[in-house]
């Protein structure tokens, strides 16, 4: 572990105001992660992993406590200021894999490039697409590809601006077994290959098992933080 | 900004088709703004090039009774050449069409008139023949309408006459004002053995002048004001023709772009509508998009983008269509217009079309797109979270600058702001109350449904409170159309049956005047004799006025601060004496006097309440006239309402019996004609013995102000129409964006064994429930505005007639249920999984 984490929750807490009298979906939860570093965070349904992992990404704000991803909190950031922080340090990997459905294969690899006004970088995103078995489809729009596919150039588009941590949400419940597989190794290959950090949120214990260190979540709370490994993942 | 135009341009490319099929609903708009104001800019244009010809000379100079000497003088020493010309109206006869008759207006001209601009006859050089003397020019409508050719014969007065030629266009008149009283133009040195001057007639005169180049005429007019008023003449200049017809255009131009901008407003708001279903399908990229780190900023802005470019786009191809619909307004207005019009296009319409267009669309785009802003970046997770909730100050911003909006361009295009606001504030109680009437449609349908309909029938009327329903939108364009259309229809309606109730009963239908005092009672024995007895008549007396309340005429007219119209002033009075009341009239105040016995005291009078009102009469007041030289001091002993429309000799004043019995007088007769060959044989009789009487039919009257109530409503209907078509393609617009939000649904219907006839059925339901409702609420909006137009404006009473209502309701509701069927017919087609396919 590097001394400076790159994904540091402090008592993160979010509370959900409901008809009924608000409702604490996340209660004071803590970790750090240093670089290249994987967490997985696992849990039933309604324990808070969406919750977590949307609060370290800045895709929300919290109720109390802070995240900071490479040393910077973005607790105190505008909305627009996280989203910046999200275009140069964070990757995205959904469980529907959320391609921009009128853009190509290609084009969906850049968006986070041309976001900054990069241009230019098409033969990064093509080494990419490639990286990932898609060298040929790059023209293809997202109806066009099968979801294992879908989800390569979502993985692709997540590595674009070589982000220092990467957020998988249920990257392989939307695949079947063998995509599911290849899918796993591709984004623990690249997470070793450029040294991104990776947080992902699964059922599956065997891709949780796969990460250096499993965060339990029930009802908002840890229940178990358990380092499968040590060191970097691999 | 690059990634945001690559984004946008990106983004549409899945939906083009359908962001080209909103941007059309602005297209019809903008096409009215484009055509009226680029048709305008040729009208101001061909009014500037040809403003000589508006009035044929330099100055005009008219004088509603022959010339003072005096007057004459003044105008003898004016330095320039001089021509004149007398008009009245009489009777002429057609002996080559069975002896007809027909009220015309006559002017005789002398001189080298028109000085600026042809006379076109047909055939060519009519005009130039009239110094023969014994020929003359015959409106050619009315040449059509008796079947008359150049060389027949017209009986004017006591004298026949050759017929030249028919005349097509006299520079300054307008063909649309000769309807109501058809021209025949005559040399006036003719005029002397026709023996219909000064009998009574009402003469009007006219002097024109041609100047030298480079006179100043307006600082001659300026100069001389205060002589000609003096002397009681009117005059007339080019630069004020010119102002006052470039006003009456702009008056027409503001009115028929407002007509027009309402189908831009309609349009826009069915853009608003259409981009609001685009960006809800759009809210997981916006929140993709998020993720990946684009501001708020950037991801509203690529909709932005696409929503001004839909603008932009719908706008040119507004302008473009606006162009090609200039070329067919002139025939639409041919024979209103005094002038010859020269196409040309005007680029600052254009320039103003588009800037509209994109304006209006674009403010109307930012209501849906406001949302865009909000979307969290969750919902790329998390589907439950679509945007944040609250309230959205920018929101309540778009809507001010709507307002703002709209309200600037009716004030620019009226140059009234009350006119502005008031088109906004009607604009918007239309909107208002159609928004309103959908929604209670739509709780109605919620709350009221009976659950024994059968299952299409339910369905159907479900889809107009369900989630995503077109209700709002589709009444509004339905009712917006309706409303126009009809209320056009309506006061159209008002105005004629105004004159028609005249007709009813045995009302008299015939007027005749000019009639002499020798001729009275052989007249009325004449009229006996055909079987039409006199009903009403009247002894005339002409007089004008010398004092109002101490103070002369020429003092009146001299102080600025006397807000007196000038023509109450200066007018010949026509005014009679009678011992009682008419049947058209009531006092209002005072008490009416019906007979004195000494004549040398001050006369009691009674005064018409209007003319009283604008002269600012009162009951006591003092009012001197002078009856044909002898002054006659008089005294406001009552006020009259008169009903001005029943055909009846009505007066403004009304002296009373044992006063001017002994003055030169003429009388008026009113009759009645069971029906209009009764009346064309009564009218010949009448004229072939009595040559200078003159004879008003009320059916002539009524067919001729129908067939100018009909031009001009063919022109705003035309304006109108352009709203109505956008309503249509709002209404496409709708089904499909309908379409593409309840294609899910209607697959899964079909999944689960719904036919492709109960599919259909489903739709014609919720469109014709829809097409009824927008017919009867756009309806039930004319009938209010007419009544109210009815009530405030024309004074009339408020009429309620079914039929156009019904046609409404018939044609509206054919118009939707085809619409909808004719946009929706693909989606029940198909098998389920093709659809999801296409759709997804």
């Amino acid at each position: 572990m590097s001394d400076q984490p790159i994904l540091k929750v402090e008592k993160l807490t979010q509370i959900y105001p409901t008809a009924a009298g608000p409702i604490t979906v996340l209660h004071e939860v803590s970790f750090a992660l240093g670089a290249g570093e994987s967490l997985a965070i696992v849990g039933p349904s309604g324990s808070g992993k969406t919750t977590l992992l949307g609060l370290c990404a800045g895709l929300d704000r919290p109720s109390g406590g802070d995240v900071a991803i490479a040393g910077r909190s973005i607790g105190g950031l505008s909305e627009d200021e996280r989203a910046k922080v999200r275009n140069e340090q964070v990757g995205f990997v959904f469980q529907n894999f959320q391609l921009i459905p009128t853009l190509t294969a290609l084009e969906n690899v850049l968006v986070p490039l041309e976001l900054r006004g990069e241009s230019g970088r098409e033969p990064e995103a093509r080494a990419l697409l490639a990286r990932v078995g898609l060298g040929a489809r790059e023209a293809h729009y997202p109806i066009q590809l099968s979801g294992g596919e879908q989800q390569r150039v979502a993985l692709a588009r997540a590595f674009i601006n070589a982000p220092k941590i990467l957020f998988c949400d249920e990257p392989t419940g939307n695949l079947d077994g063998a995509t599911s597989h290849a899918m796993v190794d591709l984004i623990f290959g690249l997470n070793k290959e450029l040294g991104t950090t990776l947080v992902l949120v699964t059922h599956d214990p065997e891709l949780a098992k796969k990460c250096g260190r499993v965060l339990r979540l029930r009802d908002g709370r840890v229940v178990e933080d358990s380092e499968v490994r040590t060191g970097l993942t691999g | 900004m690059n990634f945001v135009l690559k984004m946008a341009w990106r983004d549409s490319r899945m939906a083009r088709r359908r962001l080209v099929l909103f941007s059309l609903s602005i297209v019809l708009g903008v096409t009215a703004l484009v055509a009226i104001g680029s048709f305008s800019a040729n009208l101001q244009r061909a009014i500037d090039d040809q403003s000589k010809a508006l009035l044929g000379a330099d100055l005009a100079v008219s004088s509603r009774s022959a010339p003072t000497p005096e007057a004459d003088a003044f105008l003898a020493g004016l330095d320039g050449e001089r021509a004149g010309e007398i008009t009245f109206s009489s009777m002429v006869v057609f002996p080559s069409a069975d002896n007809q008759t027909r009220l015309v207006t006559v002017r005789g001209i002398e001189g080298g008139y028109p000085f600026y601009g042809d006379v076109k006859t047909s055939p060519a050089g009519g005009y130039a023949r009239l110094a023969q003397g014994d020929v003359v020019v015959v409106e050619e409508t009315l040449m059509k309408q008796f079947g008359l050719k150049a060389g027949d014969p017209l009986k004017l007065g006591e004298k026949v006459f050759t017929i030249a030629g028919g005349l097509e266009q006299l520079p300054g008149d307008s063909a649309a004002v000769a309807t109501l009283s058809p021209r025949v133009l005559v040399a006036r040195s003719a005029l002397a053995e026709t023996g219909l001057l000064g009998r009574g007639s009402l003469v009007r005169y006219r002097a024109y002048f041609k100047f030298a180049p480079g006179f100043d005429v307006e600082r001659f007019v300026e100069q001389k004001r205060e002589r000609f008023r003096e002397l009681r003449l009117g005059v007339d200049t080019v630069e004020e023709r010119r102002k006052e017809l470039g006003q009456a255009l702009q008056n027409v131009q503001g009115f028929l772009s407002l007509v027009g901008f309402v189908a831009l407003v309609l349009g826009a708001i069915g853009v608003a509508s259409a981009i609001h279903v685009y960006v809800r399908q759009k809210i997981t990229t916006v929140a993709v998009l998020r993720c990946l780190g684009a501001s708020a900023w950037q991801s509203f802005a690529v909709y932005l983008v696409q929503g001004l470019a839909l603008g932009l786009l719908g706008a040119l191809a507004g302008a473009a269509v606006g162009v090609m619909v200039q070329l067919a307004l002139p025939s639409l207005v041919k024979g209103l217009l005094p002038f010859d019009v020269e196409f040309f296009v005007s680029w600052a319409a254009v320039g103003r079309g588009l800037v509209a267009g994109v304006m209006v669309g674009g403010l109307f785009t930012l209501l849906p797109l406001l949302a865009v802003r909000r979307v969290s970046p969750l919902v790329a997770i998390r589907s439950a979270f679509a945007e944040r909730t609250g309230g959205d100050p920018l929101r309540w911003g778009v809507y001010v600058g709507i307002v703002a909006a709209v309200t600037g361009f009716a004030m620019w295009q009226t140059q009234h702001w009350t006119w502005g606001l008031g088109f906004t504030a009607a604009l918007l109680v239309s909107f208002g109350v159609l928004a309103a009437a959908a929604r209670g449609v739509a709780w109605a349908a919620r709350r009221f449904m009976p659950k024994r309909l059968p299952y299409v029938w339910r369905q159907g009327v479900a889809n107009l409170h369900r989630p995503n329903n077109r209700t709002v939108l589709l009444l509004l364009s339905l009712g917006l159309g309706t409303f126009l259309l009809l209320t056009l229809t309506l006061t159209r309606e008002t105005l004629l049956s105004q004159i028609r109730t005249s007709e009813d009963g045995a009302r008299p239908n015939l007027l005749f005047f000019d009639i002499q005092d020798d001729q009275f009672e052989p007249l009325k024995v004449l009229l006996a004799a055909q079987g039409v007895p006199e009903q009403a008549s009247a002894p005339i007396v002409t007089m004008r006025l010398l004092s109002l309340k101490g103070r002369t005429v020429t003092e009146l007219l001299k102080d600025d601060t006397v807000h007196i119209p000038t023509w109450t002033l200066r007018r010949e009075y026509r005014s009679t004496y009678r011992g009682e009341l008419s049947n058209t009239e009531t006092v209002t105040a005072g008490r009416f006097v019906g007979r004195v016995t000494d004549a040398d005291t001050v006369i009691p009078i009674s005064v018409e309440e209007g003319l009283a009102k604008d002269m600012q009469l009162g009951l006591g007041d003092a009012v001197e006239f002078d009856v044909q030289g002898v002054p006659m001091k008089a005294r406001v002993e009552s006020l009259r309402r008169v009903d001005w429309k029943r055909m009846s000799p009505n007066f403004f004043v009304v002296f009373p019996e044992g006063v001017l019995e002994a003055a030169p007088k003429f009388f008026v007769v009113a009759a009645k004609a069971a029906d209009a060959t009764e009346s064309a044989r009564v009218q010949q009789a009448v004229v072939s013995a009595f040559p200078n009487v003159s004879a008003l039919d009320l059916a002539l009257v009524i067919k001729t102000l129908d067939g100018i109530f009909s031009k001009v409503q063919f022109v705003v209907q035309f304006m109108s129409l352009f709203t109505v078509a956008t309503g249509v393609i709002v209404l496409v617009g709708a089904v499909l964006t309908g379409r593409f939000q309840r294609v899910r649904e209607t697959v899964l219907l079909r999944t689960l064994g719904a036919s492709q006839a109960q599919l259909m059925q489903i739709q014609l339901v919720e469109y014709a429930v829809l097409g009824v409702l927008g017919a009867l609420v756009g309806g039930v909006l004319a009938y209010v505005a007419n009544a109210a137009l009815a009530v405030w404006v024309f004074k009339a009473p408020v009429i309620l007639p079914a039929m156009p209502l019904a046609g409404a309701v018939v044609v509206v509701t054919g118009l939707t249920v085809a619409t909808g069927w004719l946009s929706g017919r693909g989606i029940t087609r198909q098998p389920p999984l093709e659809v999801l396919r296409q759709e997804s």
